[in-house]
């Protein structure tokens, strides 16, 4: 999942960077395929080059040898509401058919059966970010068809990585199962999904990561099994 | 000042209280200090409540929260405050980060409101009533409008101020600028206490100047588990063991019987866990010279 995630960077973006995966493999996509990406973390950090996997993003080798420190309103109001972020990754505890993500609260607001930790920047990201990727595990309960609540909204997503597929918006916006990884059928995902999910006509296949990122990952990168847990 | 002293005078049953500082410079030792003296009924803000928040929220101070992220980061969830919530027994006033820094901004700038193109598409206003919008009267777009929050108390944790508060921080920078600018009050805890000349030789790296702050505290090693660049690092070690021992009621107030109630201040603090600094003391990364000279 990082390493199909890191793939879907390109050299040279802007990318405002979360806590988690996401953070995996922003790292990855730079010590491979990206060297020149641009890592910003919502804790002020810009040009980050962070020397050991960040457990928080706000960790202090975000810091260290970074091109610029800024304060948070500047982060939120000269960079995102600015316009200057192309790459937004976020995760969620759900992710529903039209990529709304709900990081919020499962069950009612006022009445919870689970309180989750809130928005963050998650919800200006989705807004201002050029193109939004979500990384999720797959499962029906992260999976509904609507989400309990809307942390984040769903327009701005352009591709959903799973750790079986990969889903992508139709014209309308409603996610559609695009890409599968090795070994997986479509039956597998749509099983693990909440709604009835529609296939593209054409299914891509996704390579598995190769040795140099799985050594990456394991060996350099998140040696302590932090976020790569399975 | 001692802390204990500072927090005495400045922080009443019932305030308005910011410990600010984003994963950064959190001041630990001011948190311990208001649950030593048993504050009540106080208003906690903060973008992300953190640990010391939990703590303060398993520890009785608070009634309600006024946050953005409410987590431990990289880890898991803050339970104490999870159970509170779950249970009904605390308030909650939720915005997103952005939010809570434009909240912030308007405090900071005396203004009424501050405006940010956000919160389209999601549940966050229904969630919050508090949370409106305004139309441009340039434009004529809808924008979504944040209050102005003005605490009563904020605390600051710095890496070095003079004995008048002019406060330097470098490393994250958060909202801590905004925060103490918005309050009525300002308490600067500091890792070192330095002479004027220190400050006047290097006058970009000061966030908070004398002139706003109320009580000037020196307790180095006051932001652990948090951290404070160049002098130490994040205790990852223990935001991880905080997940046990936040879940479970009794292991927490086994904790705070003994870190919290059970020293007298930061320095016993300290001296219970004599092996932390050799741990996470910082190591040397020197920034090039500046010339201020003209």
């Amino acid at each position: 999942m990082a390493a199909v995630a890191a793939r879907e960077l390109a050299d040279g973006e802007v990318v405002f960077v979360g806590i988690g995966l996401p953070n995996l493999a922003c790292n990855l996509a730079r010590r491979t395929h990206a060297p020149n990406l641009v890592l910003i973390y919502e804790s002020g950090a810009v040009g980050a080059t962070p020397s050991r996997l960040p457990v928080s993003i706000g960790d202090p080798a975000l810091v260290t040898g970074s091109l610029m420190v800024c304060g948070m309103a500047d982060v939120f109001q000269l960079f995102l509401q600015n316009g200057r972020i192309e790459v937004g990754f976020l995760g969620g505890a759900q992710v529903d058919r039209h990529g709304n993500i709900n990081t919020t609260v499962i069950g009612d607001y006022k009445r919870p059966k689970v309180r989750l930790p809130g928005s963050g920047g998650a919800a200006e990201i989705a807004i201002h970010a050029q193109r939004i990727l979500i990384v999720s595990k797959l499962s029906p309960r992260t999976f509904p068809e609507r989400v309990d609540f809307v942390t984040s909204p769903g327009q701005r997503v352009k591709r959903v990585i799973t750790d079986k597929a990969v889903l992508e918006p139709d014209d309308k916006g409603e996610l559609m199962l695009a890409a599968l990884y090795p070994g997986i059928e479509a039956a597998d995902v749509k099983a693990a999904v909440g709604w009835n999910l529609r296939a593209r006509a054409r299914l891509d296949r996704l390579d598995p990561p190769t040795a140099a990122e799985l050594q990456l990952l394991r060996e350099v990168l998140d040696p302590k099994r932090l976020y790569l847990k399975s | 000042m001692s802390l204990r002293d500072a927090v005495a005078r400045n922080v009443r049953d019932g305030d308005v209280v910011v410990i600010e500082g984003f994963t950064h410079l959190i001041s630990f030792a001011a948190g311990h200090e208001i649950i030593r003296q048993r504050r009540r009924d106080l208003t906690l803000c903060r973008l992300t409540p953190d640990l010391i928040y939990d703590q303060m929220i398993a520890a009785g101070c608070a009634k309600k929260l006024v946050f953005s992220w409410a987590g431990n980061p990289g880890v898991g969830s803050l339970h104490a405050f999870r159970r509170a919530v779950e249970g009904g027994t605390l308030e909650i006033e939720e915005y997103s980060h952005f939010g809570m820094v434009a909240r912030f901004s308007a405090g900071a700038a005396r203004l009424p409101f501050w405006t940010l193109r956000d919160y389209a598409g999601t549940d966050l206003p229904k969630a919050n009533p508090r949370i409106k919008s305004v139309t441009c009267p340039y434009t004529g777009e809808a924008l979504a409008t944040v209050p102005a929050l003005n605490p009563d108390v904020t605390i600051v944790h710095a890496q070095r101020a003079d004995a008048q508060g002019n406060a330097q921080i470098w490393g994250l920078l958060g909202v801590q600028k905004e925060a103490a600018f918005a309050s009525e009050r300002v308490i600067v805890v500091v890792e070192e206490l330095v002479d004027e000349r220190v400050i006047r030789s290097d006058p970009n790296r000061t966030l908070i100047p004398a002139a706003i702050v109320s009580a000037v505290v020196v307790e180095p090693w006051g932001a652990h588990p948090s951290y404070a660049q160049g002098y130490y690092d994040r205790d990852n070690d223990f935001y991880v063991g905080w997940e046990e021992i936040s879940r479970d009621r009794a292991e927490l107030a086994h904790y705070l019987d003994e870190f919290v109630y059970g020293v007298q201040d930061r320095a016993e603090y300290m001296k219970k866990q004599s092996r932390l600094m050799e741990r996470l003391k910082a190591g040397e990364q020197r920034c090039a010279g500046v010339n201020y000279g003209f």
